[in-house]
């Protein structure tokens, strides 16, 4: 429900016909319309009222708001999101994954999570991945425990910290502690609204609204928002699947569709409170990543729970238009030396996941050069004039495929049949071999490709 | 301003489609809101869960895949009866045997052996051929002739073999899996093809389910854009229920292979985001997936 630059031009000094130009621009429309677009700022305009201007500073604000939880280089920035479905444009900021820590659990237990937040880390598609945040819980009701733990993680994380505590006067303890990381607070309700309002300072703090249900959270985010305290995350109270996907889609619609200020924040999901079971925890957190949450708790990481949840955050959170693409170089499959068969595929993610996993189940050691293709499958980069004789032979000269093996036997893709004998025009010295059409035909075509050349 | 819920009412609704005869025929399909979206409208009835069964004795499946059904694996018939055993609303069999790469086993012994299963199992059936265009339809049509009358869901049906399989399902009262390869518009294509041989009611769509970190994101926003056209926009020729065959691709994936747990999450993942979607049929590999899923689709998760 973004504003319009015709309405914006309405608002403006004399309807919009003054036309002074002193904010640069040859006419109130033109300054409107760079307005609508996000192009200018409202202070350009000298004559505006400040009524209007804080009218149209509310209208022009993102429908979902921007809020960063932390300070400085790992800080995380959620929320801003433009439309329900990822097709439509693209979802922008993955949500942070959090990891529980509680201040009952033993010192080996918390040891080993902070331990795990560092230190699992995976590559995926030239990308490193990792979990957000730490989240500590004031699980004991002993306030003084709580502030132990605190203190004893604030030295050893650099991360975004997320503090709960149903104990608010805890809560307030342990956020002086740490103000200047601008950590995340949850609970705020409708209980303890008025004692957080008055001691928490703008810009010190993420506040995460709890209601008991969606409606419920409306004049907590106003109030709050009255009291100059508007990082806000919202968290609606549903603990079932079902429940939660109609609470973050309402939410979601209310800020998008209906443009309804009160509920434009960004969410928060927490899996750990929802079932006891790892599995199914790691299951929720799953549809609280397409659905709309923009930070998730989970109780424990480990690699097997943390990786498919990453890759998957990922994954929606890629833009549909654009393809995922590979570095262009050569990949070592399987360890392999001179004597290895070398393939050659387009840069397409995608491809290469499949072509490689197929290789390696093939057990045959090979090498499997990845071409610059725009990011494109292997026919659709042929079609675009990004995998053809002419540009793959510059490729297999300065690679450097051919100072690694003692043969010039060169596998293409059987999709690209046609490109052989340019390509084996551009390369004469290489032996240019057509390769399968299907990638699931490579573990029956490798070993017997290797046997021919040994028999 | 006063919050007023955001609810949304849809034009559009998804076809029935019956799968099975008598007591044991299931039906899918018949929802008129998006996904889950129960809190707009009640659906007719909730997507189901199939467990994948085939006709080569596992041959290729990860060693976590195969645990549960470790005994019956060298019998199709008995490994049906395991899966419904062990929860599943009905059975997918895919035919791997018949693959002209591999066994090459004939048309006529296929046949037989779906013969053999839908007459014996006390659930619907769905087969998938091994993919390859040429021998599906003779393997499909066989199939189709052999179990006459017992309303089958037989596929893969795609762009390029689909008419002589279609013809078969209709003529001898079989449903049809249109498979295209995750492309909205060939999937449109396809349908609006088969529209002319067959009734909307008689197919089911298969966009093609790819795993997780393998393209599952694709698979995701071609059904959930499959299911907004058909819902939301009203179009006829996009209102067949969706069956996401996905374990297969799940379970052969290297994160799949390397971990139990891992392999488990990569499964039920790829299965809970592709119900999103819109999936009618989730088909898995694991049982205990199998009821992770269906608390997800009855409410209970």
């Amino acid at each position: 429900m973004a504003i319009k630059g015709t309405d914006i031009v309405k608002r403006l000094p004399e309807g919009g016909k003054k036309n002074c130009k002193e904010c640069g621009l040859p006419t109130c429309f033109a300054f409107a319309m760079k307005l609508a677009s996000g192009g200018s700022a409202i202070e350009k305009c000298p004559y505006i009222s400040p009524e209007v201007r804080s009218g149209l500073e509310d209208a022009l604000a993102p429908p979902i708001r921007p809020v960063t939880i932390g300070t400085g280089a790992n800080a995380l920035v959620v929320g801003d999101e433009t439309v329900l479905y990822r097709h439509e444009k693209t979802f922008v900021h993955q949500p942070g994954i959090a990891v529980l820590i509680a201040d009952d659990e033993s010192v080996e237990a918390v040891e080993g999570k902070i331990r795990k937040l560092k230190e699992l880390k995976f590559g995926w598609v030239g990308q490193t991945l990792r979990a957000d945040l730490l989240a500590l819980q004031n699980k004991s009701g002993d306030p003084a425990k709580f502030t132990a733990i605190v203190n004893k993680v604030l030295p050893e994380v650099d991360c975004p910290l997320m503090l709960i505590s149903q104990d608010t006067d805890a809560l307030l303890a342990a956020h002086a502690l740490c103000a200047g990381r601008k950590p995340l607070l949850y609970p705020v309700t409708a209980q303890n609204l008025e004692k957080v309002i008055s001691a928490v300072k703008a810009k010190a703090a993420v506040l995460a609204v709890k209601g008991a249900g969606v409606e419920s959270l409306v004049h907590l985010t106003k109030r709050l928002k009255e009291a100059g305290l508007e990082d806000i995350l919202l968290d609606p109270g549903s603990r079932d699947l079902q429940s939660a996907v109609r609470d973050q889609t309402l939410i979601r619609r209310a800020a998008l569709k209906q443009g309804f200020r009160a509920l434009g924040y960004p969410t928060i999901a927490f899996p750990c409170f929802m079932t006891s079971d790892r599995r199914r925890e790691t299951l929720l957190a799953s549809m609280f990543i397409p659905k709309y949450a923009a930070v998730i708790v989970l109780s424990d990481i480990d690699e097997h729970s943390l990786l498919p949840l990453l890759v998957q955050r990922l994954n929606t959170y890629t833009d549909p238009r654009i393809p995922m693409s590979m570095e262009e170089k050569i990949y070592p499959i399987n360890n392999p030396d001179a004597g290895s068969p070398v393939l050659i595929t387009a840069n397409w993610a995608l491809t290469y996941f499949i072509v490689a996993s197929e290789v390696e189940a093939s057990k045959v050691p090979a090498w499997l050069c990845v071409k610059e293709a725009g990011g494109l499958g292997v026919l659709t980069a042929w079609a675009a004039g990004k995998f053809s004789g002419d540009s793959i032979a510059p490729f297999i000269r300065k690679c450097g495929i051919e100072g690694m093996v003692n043969h010039r036997r060169l596998v293409i893709p059987g999709k690209v049949a046609r490109i052989r004998n340019e390509l084996a025009e551009a390369l004469p010295d290489w032996q240019i071999i057509v390769g399968p059409g299907d990638a699931n035909e490579i573990p029956a075509y490798l070993p017997a490709l290797v046997k021919s050349w040994k028999g | 301003m006063d919050y007023k819920a955001p609810l949304e009412t849809y034009t559009g609704k998804i076809k029935e489609v019956v799968i099975g005869r008598g007591p044991k025929a299931i039906k899918i399909g018949g929802e008129s809101i998006l996904p889950l979206h129960y809190f707009e409208g009640a659906a007719a009835r909730r997507p189901v869960v199939a467990l994948e069964i085939d006709d080569s004795g596992a041959a290729g499946w990860t060693e976590w895949a195969v645990e549960p059904y470790q005994d019956v694996v060298s019998d199709p018939l008995k490994w049906a009866g395991k899966c419904l055993e062990l929860g599943a609303d009905l059975v997918c069999l895919h035919l791997e045997s018949t693959d002209p790469q591999g066994a090459n086993r004939p048309a006529a012994e296929a046949a037989a052996l779906v013969r053999r299963l839908v007459k014996e199992i006390d659930a619907p059936l769905i087969v998938y051929g091994c993919g390859d265009d040429k021998k599906d339809v003779e393997v499909l049509v066989a199939v189709a002739e052999a179990c006459r009358g017992e309303n089958l869901l037989l596929g893969p049906a795609v762009k390029e073999n689909y008419t002589d399989i279609a013809r078969a399902v209709a003529e001898n009262g079989h449903c049809i899996i249109a498979q295209t390869p995750i492309d909205i518009n060939l999937e449109k294509e396809l349908n609006v093809k088969l529209l002319k041989q067959l009734p909307p009611e008689r197919i089911v769509i298969d966009p093609l389910s790819s795993a997780l970190g393998y393209g599952m994101e694709y698979s995701f926003t071609i059904m959930e854009r499959t299911r907004q056209v058909g819902v939301v926009y009203g179009d006829m020729a996009m209102q067949m229920p969706i069956i996401a065959d996905l374990g297969r691709e799940c379970w052969k994936t290297n994160q799949a292979r390397a971990d139990r747990e891992q392999g488990m999450l990569w499964e039920s993942i790829t299965a809970m985001n592709l119900l999103l979607a819109g999936a009618d049929i989730l088909v898995l590999r694991h049982p205990d997936n199998c009821r992770l899923l269906k608390e997800a689709i009855e409410g209970k998760l």
